[in-house]
């Protein structure tokens, strides 16, 4: 264990499954997917509602509903260790402390009857230990100053604050530790523009400060573009292109017919058009999900071989695609070929 | 030169709070033409969704006009107004919340033809109700859903068929489209532009999205605090915005391209202050990185800058 965590990746995710089980149905979530994250890097989760991105990072913290919530297959290793067979009473040490999760709604996951002080205190507590009140107060008025907030604000409470200060507050909880890995639900998706930029480049400063690795799971090509080393976009469960920015983002680059979707259904503010290029149709039901291409009943692309068995990857140096269209190394820009 | 359907005048809408006076919206003066749209931008709380309902008369105003076709709606009694709610409707911004949820599609859609008596046998209605659903592009098996049973995109397609039922002039938008999915969204909005083309309607657009109101506006005010702060005509206010709020706006927008990565660095600090009892001067002043002393000593007035441009900034010799 200690010499694979000399490794240069934190997590490695393999062949991932997660079902929720109720007694009338079974939702595919997650359908197999890999992913890794190198120390240091951004990656960024991308799709729309229903794909799977936050049932993803709830596996990774082991967070997901007992009685419904299964992992049927697969392995999450987080720096060497595997999270799947790890105990409960460990992994109570690695939340908030070496993983870390940012949730979506600031206003509803704070706790309102806490102080913000006591808030972070609880996870300072929870993993460290301090000699007096006074050494935790010192300690938390640093983080709330990373963030922004001025140190006097320290004993108020949610309610006194504004959407993109409590968004704030929710980062420092999750900061306070330095974790190794930080998770960040939609972290911006509820604010204002002027706010997320604010808050998107306290994330991005932070980052550097404490040289976290970052998962940011959102469905906005914009905040990727801005903050994210890697991409990867979720359909359905599924990871449909995977790649660096350069890879996913550059237009000249191939890619998978729902990724152009996505950027067609985008209004581009640089370049004047009459039309929007949606993408036809509606995600599918996640209890009953078509056979082949996850993606195929939508797709303008499609074609027989489509419509059934396993869709091979095409795989381009870090460049990786999932649809029958491509074939391995033959990846590279339209023109060049 | 096309014609102006609708018109505020000093459109005032305070509302009183323990706290003191908010002024949610505060002296707007706007105008929008025949067949095409108005789109209103601002972020959370700057008096959006008040104005296009106060436009409305779904809130009382405070003070000020709304003339439609001249018509002064805040001078008519009940009846007239009800007789004017034919040309004006309104698609409301969460398609969750917005429909009765014991309706069916059907109900929904036909309640406003009933109301309004506008047919006359369940034979007409049957037919008016199923032509508005191909128009939004709704399949006919839907007609005995229930909102529940179906996603936020058709949602919203009901929410449009109910506001097109009495065949308006005039509709309000407001944030149609921010509940929905990227590609859902892109249906909603193409949807939106071709009943404008086919059917000359008039769309006041209110949202926070910038890209979106870029995309579907001939026009845009951007609202701070309750007032307008620009007015321009679309193309010309992404090139040559004038405002420092408009600038900081269009400067925020992450925009998925990887040449601007990195790029919107110097970004706009502060938030937005109470708009309860604000003091005299310009609302943006302080977190305006060019605020000197006259701009908190009386509000700046809405100026023609250049033609069609208009601008509320003591920079632009307003005083």
């Amino acid at each position: 264990m200690r010499e694979k965590s000399m490794n240069n990746e934190l997590l490695e995710i393999k062949n991932l499954e997660i079902q929720y089980v109720t007694d009338e149905e079974v939702v595919q979530a997650v359908n197999g997917i890999d992913l890794t994250l190198k120390r240091g890097e951004s990656l960024g989760l991308v799709g729309e509602t229903g794909a799977g991105k936050t049932t993803t990072a709830l596996a990774i913290l082991k967070l997901l509903p007992r009685y419904t919530g299964k992992i049927k297959n697969g392995s999450i290793i987080l720096d060497g260790m595997d999270i799947l067979k790890t105990s409960e009473e460990r992994m109570r040490k690695i939340r908030g402390n070496r993983v870390s999760m940012i949730f979506q709604d600031p206003m509803t996951s704070l706790n309102p009857v806490f102080s913000v002080r006591n808030q972070i205190a609880e996870v300072l507590k929870l993993h460290k230990e301090y000699e007096s009140g006074e050494a935790i107060n010192d300690e938390i008025a640093g983080i709330l100053e990373l963030v922004g907030i001025p140190r006097i604000r320290m004993h108020e409470y949610p309610f006194q604050f504004s959407g993109g200060m409590k968004q704030r507050v929710m980062i420092a909880i999750a900061i306070a530790c330095r974790p190794q890995l930080l998770i960040a639900d939609e972290p911006t998706t509820a604010l204002d523009v002027t706010i997320q930029a604010q808050v998107l480049n306290r994330i991005r400063n932070l980052k550097k400060e404490i040289n976290s690795s970052m998962l940011l799971i959102t469905h906005d090509l914009g905040v990727v573009a801005s903050i994210c080393d890697s991409v990867a976009i979720m359909y359905a469960g599924e990871i449909v292109e995977y790649g660096t920015l350069e890879d996913v983002f550059k237009p000249e680059n191939k890619h998978h017919p729902y990724t152009d979707g996505l950027f067609g259904s985008i209004p581009n503010l640089t370049v004047k058009s009459n039309r929007l290029n949606p993408i036809e149709g509606l995600m599918p039901d996640p209890t009953d999900l078509p056979e082949g291409c996850k993606f195929h009943p939508r797709c303008p692309k499609c074609t027989e071989r489509c419509r059934e068995g396993v869709i091979p990857e095409a795989k381009n140096g870090s460049h990786r695609i999932k649809c029958v269209l491509y074939r391995n190394g033959d990846l590279r820009g339209r023109n060049d070929v | 030169m096309s014609m102006i359907l609708l018109e505020c005048k000093n459109l005032k809408k305070y509302f009183d709070t323990p706290y003191g006076t908010l002024h949610a919206v505060d002296n707007v003066n706007l105008s929008v033409k025949k067949g095409k749209t108005l789109g209103i931008v601002g972020e959370s709380g700057c008096g959006k969704s008040t104005l296009g309902r106060t436009i409305l008369r779904l809130l009382p105003p405070t003070s000020g006009e709304v003339l439609f076709e001249g018509k002064n709606l805040f001078e008519m009694n009940e009846k007239q107004m009800h007789e004017m709610r034919k040309q004006m409707q309104i698609i409301f911004q969460d398609p969750y919340s917005s429909l009765n949820p014991r309706k069916t599609v059907y109900q929904t859609i036909s309640e406003p033809l009933r109301v309004h008596k506008i047919c006359r046998t369940s034979n007409e209605i049957d037919l008016r109700v199923r032509e508005l659903m191909e128009i939004v592009g709704l399949a006919e098996r839907f007609e005995n859903s229930y909102p529940h049973e179906m996603d936020g995109g058709r949602r919203q397609r009901i929410g449009i068929a109910r506001a097109l039922s009495l065949d308006p002039q005039f509709i309000i938008c407001d944030e149609p489209v921010s509940a929905l999915d990227v590609s859902i969204q892109a249906q909603i909005l193409n949807l939106m532009m071709d009943l404008q083309e086919t059917m000359n309607l008039t769309y006041l657009f209110i949202t926070h999205d910038l890209s979106v109101v870029k995309h579907i506006s001939t026009e845009i005010a951007v609202m701070y605090l309750g007032q307008i702060v620009e007015k321009a005509p679309s193309d010309e206010l992404f090139e040559k915005p004038l405002h420092p709020y408009t600038k900081a706006l269009l400067k925020a927008i992450p925009i998925p391209a990887l040449d601007y990565r990195d790029k919107h660095l110097d970004i706009l600090t502060g938030e937005v202050s109470s708009p309860i009892d604000p003091r005299p001067g310009c609302r943006f002043a302080p977190r305006c990185p060019n605020a000197f002393k006259a701009c908190t000593e009386a509000d700046p007035s809405l100026n023609e800058k250049s033609p069609q441009h208009f601008v509320a900034c003591y920079l632009y010799g307003n005083i």
